[in-house]
């Protein structure tokens, strides 16, 4: 009997893990809702809060090192924030993947991929995967532009054409970035994109 | 001896389940064809198979070789176009994998596979568009799976880990 009641204990606790973990797309925080503070390790090891930035905004990425859609992308997030920090507007990236399935996402895999591309900007591990949820990020790439009062400004792609830089039309960051330091609505304020699913256990 | 064995070689290729579903790169006259040819679509072109009006479910599956979890899932719906071809049922997968790849990933992987389903890639960049064209439920992320006969659609962002949740969702269409 107490093996009965064991083996329904864990089957339960499956059944709730795998409700949990086909999270439908849209929960998480809507366009105007204001994000709660949040605090993740920066792969220098030292803890990072986000308000303690103090930026005029912050362009959130969810990425990671192993989805091709992210890796394609490495070199114009880094151009963004090369861009941007200055004017306030600093990336800061999140792996929000669980390396026990990709073991490519590990922190000592992000930090070898940080040194190898020189990233300039801080480059978080969500290593209990709290914080994605909030966001209901879904893939990597996946972008949340947040401003100083810290609302949801914008959610969405980099720019119009992932696989060739050259033919991008519109850069719906950086039209976002400039319609909201200008004052105005960005428009469009959500974009969608192909993406590499984010790895959680079932 | 040699003679022999190219025979072998040529029959088993042109008589393998895969070249079944897809048009050859060249093909007049028996030749020997060079290499499959995969349909390469931009959306306006896929959207017909999307959109099919007749007693038919179709199972379409957003996949790419480079998405570990799709390369997971995949045999379940290969499972589908091969275990149940007394259903009207039809496997269409349709790869998001990129452009130069194709010729170097994804036709040897269909090759090594063995796949029986449809394959047709789709490339199209203005994904903002076609993503929510598909399915305003659906978010960009691989894998993804429309299922739908006549007007009765469903969309399933997620990953499939068993044959039988991927069968739970198919099983409301067939009998109907």
């Amino acid at each position: 009997m107490k093996k009965l009641i064991g083996f329904s204990a864990f089957a339960l606790l499956t059944m709730t893990l795998l409700v949990s973990a086909t999270r439908p797309f849209g929960e998480g925080y809507k366009i105007g809702d204001k994000i709660e503070d949040f605090t993740l390790k920066n792969i220098d090891g030292k803890m990072v809060t986000l308000s303690d930035y103090n930026a005029e905004g912050y362009i959130i990425i969810f990425t990671c090192n192993t989805c091709p859609y992210a890796v394609m992308y490495e070199d114009r997030i880094i151009e963004l924030h090369n861009k941007y920090a200055d004017k306030g507007w600093p990336v800061v990236a999140i792996n929000p993947n669980d390396p026990s399935i990709k073991s490519g996402d590990s922190f000592e895999a992000m930090q070898v991929r940080a040194k190898e591309k020189g990233f300039p900007f801080d480059y978080l591990f969500d290593e209990d995967q709290a914080v994605y949820p909030k966001f209901g990020a879904t893939r990597t790439p996946h972008v949340f532009l947040v401003d100083k009062n810290m609302i949801l400004r914008y959610i969405g792609a980099i720019d119009n054409n992932a696989q060739d830089p050259e033919s991008v039309t519109t850069r719906y960051v950086e039209d976002a970035i400039e319609a909201i330091r200008s004052g105005a609505q960005p428009d469009p304020d959500m974009t969608k994109a192909i993406g590499c699913t984010i790895k959680a256990k079932a | 001896m040699t003679l022999v064995l190219l025979f072998i070689q040529f029959f088993s290729f042109a008589m393998s389940p895969l070249n079944a579903g897809h048009a050859f790169a060249c093909g007049e006259g028996g030749e020997m064809p060079d290499t499959m040819a995969i349909p390469v679509l931009d959306y306006a072109r896929l959207k017909p198979y999307l959109t099919k009006t007749n007693d038919t479910t179709y199972i379409v599956n957003f996949w790419a070789t480079w998405c570990a979890p799709c390369v997971k899932e995949l045999p379940y719906f290969e499972a589908l176009t091969t275990e149940m071809k007394d259903e009207k049922l039809k496997v269409l997968l349709v790869s998001l994998d990129f452009k130069k790849q194709i010729e170097s990933k994804l036709i040897p992987f269909i090759e090594k596979h063995h796949l029986e389903s449809e394959v047709v890639v789709l490339y199209d960049s203005d994904s903002n568009f076609w993503i929510n064209d598909i399915s305003p439920e659906w978010s960009g992320a691989l894998p993804a799976t429309l299922v739908y006969r006549n007007q009765d659609r469903a969309f399933h962002e997620r990953v499939f880990h068993t044959q039988e949740e991927l069968n739970d969702i198919i099983q409301p269409y067939l009998n109907l």
